[in-house]
């Protein structure tokens, strides 16, 4: 009955939101970049580069808002060397991610030590403190949720429904999936593969670092080294999750965030006793791995994901 | 912009990128150590000495180039095949298990049976870590990239487990750290009083397997089919998935052996310390050794100065060490870029 109680308190549901934050940020991102025909593995990099950039912005006293506009723009720069690389001279996207991932964690770690050459232990930040909205914070359960958060979560949520907006229902968004599924149609209505793609990869880059920095300026109000640990590669599991669908991903994201909220209840309750909390710590990557196996056989993958785009060549 | 094959690269077209590539790496990691407040020209003096200045310095670069050999293979003969195993750190860790189960006193037999069974028992290990994720691939079609890399989180969380519970030295002060290897299980070293082991001629030995494995065997001709296409492989009778299985067998078995000559011949015992990311650095070796298997020797050795000299440049002037992980982390990419442009020239429209 413990897992009821668990189940039915306010304080878990927002838990799980706050939990899905970052992951709604940089799973909308990754989607973006492989609905237009690129996967970016650089995901990873650059969510602890996001992570790191708001955060010493905020340090070093710019606003928190602005803090978040630096991360966008870091993310982007990173995005725009991906999308350089991967797109128009079509490299393998796996090696360019990989590298991509490598040299935003070594950059950022470097900068770190550079900047906080003497620091012990990282500075702490005036993060974002959680704004309730009038009439809706009062509903019960709902309320505390999903209208009690910080306002970079009601943002994650304002983006993935702009998202879904641009994606299936304005001119752009179609091009941005027909890159994905049928390049060689987009270059016939006369339409840039290339520069289509390498605004998909920018543009998700830069939620994705934002993602990140949810975690430094949201979630938490200092930085770690290992504070990402592994929730960039979750998120390219949640885009299959959800099937390519901003919606879906969301709730995918959601569903995600709150089982790892339960573990994390669960393994203070009486149950962490016996079970060694490790197994808990592991259960996000075998959730992904199994959402992986369980959506391969139904998933709509965009049908020319990672298929680099050559004019002239068909 | 279009990129047009060229039909009879020639040998200055195919040395000169790759030179680039790493020359333009050293430039990025001097604009950065100016940044940092060092002299570019003392931070690479300082690297160098550091690696390669003094007999210990240079055994010590010997050491540490040797489970990027290991892992560097793993990732070569894995991406040849298009097998994408980002996965070496978990497999390497795999083979460490092993050899701390079996090597510290569960098998009490003399050393010359003893260092083989381990070193067979790490690689299957290994081996069996990277089947999974492969076999995900060939039956559900599940991408290996993302599978191998949480395969990673994992496996080191299984590794945690282990060194607080099963794998816990009784004798650790309570540190999460495994026992001791019997003396029997240990990898001499090369020459009496010089701090090399047999882990450096293990890894050269399996350079020169794989090699051969990759260019006069039916496998090796088999798993660069299947990379280079796939569809026109089982056009041709081969087949795929069996290869690949194999070719993942063979990559994690690769990797695992690093973990085993690790814990055999440098440190002892287990901890969570062992690998500062010798699995992922091995995808850095790959790339920059063009995936020729002896290419990863000299490509290790240089990463192993790398890292070995920026240690050593960091405690003298105070650049981060994170210097090194820049300068191949830039490396990997300029790399990749290079190989595309030893094959196609670019023309504009």
């Amino acid at each position: 009955m413990e897992l009821l109680d668990i189940l039915l308190s306010a304080s878990f549901w927002a838990a799980a939101i706050r939990i899905a934050s970052p992951l709604i940020f940089a799973t909308i991102g990754e989607l973006i970049c492989e609905r237009a025909g690129v996967l970016n593995l650089g995901i990873e990099g650059i969510m602890v580069a996001g992570a790191f950039a708001g955060w010493i912005s905020v340090w070093a006293g710019l606003p928190l808002w602005g803090g978040v506009a630096v991360a966008l723009i870091v993310g982007m720069a990173f995005g725009l060397l991906h999308s350089v690389l991967s797109v128009p001279f079509g490299l393998s996207q796996h090696v360019v991610g990989v590298g991509i991932t490598l040299l935003a964690t070594s950059v950022t770690f470097y900068t770190y030590r550079v900047v906080l050459p003497e620091v012990s232990s990282p500075p702490k930040i005036e993060a974002f403190q959680p704004f309730e909205i009038p009439l809706f914070s009062d509903i019960p359960l709902l309320g505390p949720a999903l209208f009690s958060q910080t306002p970079l979560t009601y943002a994650a949520f304002v983006m993935a429904g702009l998202t879904a907006f641009v994606l299936f229902r304005t001119p752009l968004g179609l091009a941005v999936r027909a890159a994905g599924e049928n390049p060689s149609a987009v270059a016939a209505q006369g339409l840039s593969v290339t520069a289509i793609r390498m605004g998909a990869v920018i543009v998700g880059s830069g939620l994705m670092a934002v993602g990140g920095a949810f975690l430094t300026m949201s979630a938490f109000d200092s930085f770690f080294f290992d504070m990402v640990g592994g929730r960039g590669w979750i998120c390219i599991a949640l885009v299959v999750f959800g099937a390519w669908r901003p919606g879906k991903a969301l709730l995918g994201a959601i569903l995600f965030a709150a089982f790892d909220a339960l573990q994390i209840r669960v393994q203070q309750a009486s149950l962490g006793t016996v079970i060694p909390y490790q197994i808990f710590l592991m259960m996000p990557y075998v959730l992904s791995i199994l959402a992986l196996v369980l959506m391969s056989r139904s998933a709509q993958v965009p049908a020319a994901l990672m298929v680099p785009f050559n004019k002239g060549t068909r | 912009m279009r990129l047009e094959p060229i039909s009879q690269p020639s040998l200055q077209r195919r040395l000169l990128p790759p030179t680039l590539a790493i020359l333009a790496s050293f430039a990025i990691a001097a604009l950065l150590a100016q940044i940092a407040g060092g002299n570019p020209f003392a931070v690479f003096d300082l690297i160098f000495k550091g690696a390669l200045g003094s007999k210990f310095a240079l055994l010590e670069t010997l050491n540490r180039a040797t489970p990027l050999i290991f892992t560097g293979l793993a990732v070569a003969v894995a991406f040849r095949a298009k097998l994408w195993n980002i996965g070496a750190e978990a497999q390497l860790y795999a083979g460490a298990v092993i050899t701390v189960v079996l090597g510290t006193g569960a098998l009490a037999w003399p050393a010359p049976v003893l260092l083989p069974t381990l070193a067979i028992g790490a690689a299957l290990a290994g081996a069996i870590v990277l089947l999974i994720p492969a076999m995900l691939k060939t039956r559900f079609g599940v991408d290996e990239v993302v599978t191998t890399l949480l395969f990673n989180f994992i496996f080191l969380l299984f590794v945690s487990y282990l060194l607080e519970g099963p794998l816990k030295d009784p004798m650790g002060m309570g540190w999460p750290k495994s026992a001791r290897l019997i003396p029997e299980a240990r990898l001499p070293r090369i020459v009496e009083g010089l701090r090399l082991h047999w882990g450096f001629a293990l890894a050269l030995i399996c350079a020169v397997v794989v090699w051969v494995i990759d260019r006069k065997t039916t496998l090796g001709f088999e798993m660069r089919a299947v990379g280079q296409n796939p569809e026109a492989a089982a056009f041709a009778g081969i087949p795929v998935a069996k290869v690949i299985l194999k070719t993942a067998l063979l990559s994690g078995g690769l990797a695992a052996m690093g973990g085993f000559s690790e814990v055999a011949g440098l440190k002892g015992s287990l901890t969570l310390d062992l690998s500062p990311g010798f699995g992922y650095t091995g995808i850095v070796v790959a790339m920059l050794a063009l995936l020729n298997p002896l290419g990863v020797v000299a490509a290790a050795l240089f990463v192993a100065i790398i890292f070995v000299g920026a240690d050593s440049m960091s405690r003298a002037i105070g650049v981060p060490t994170y210097l090194a992980d820049i300068m191949l982390a830039s490396a990997l990419l300029l790399m990749v870029l290079a190989i595309l442009f030893t094959k196609f020239r670019v023309r504009r429209d």
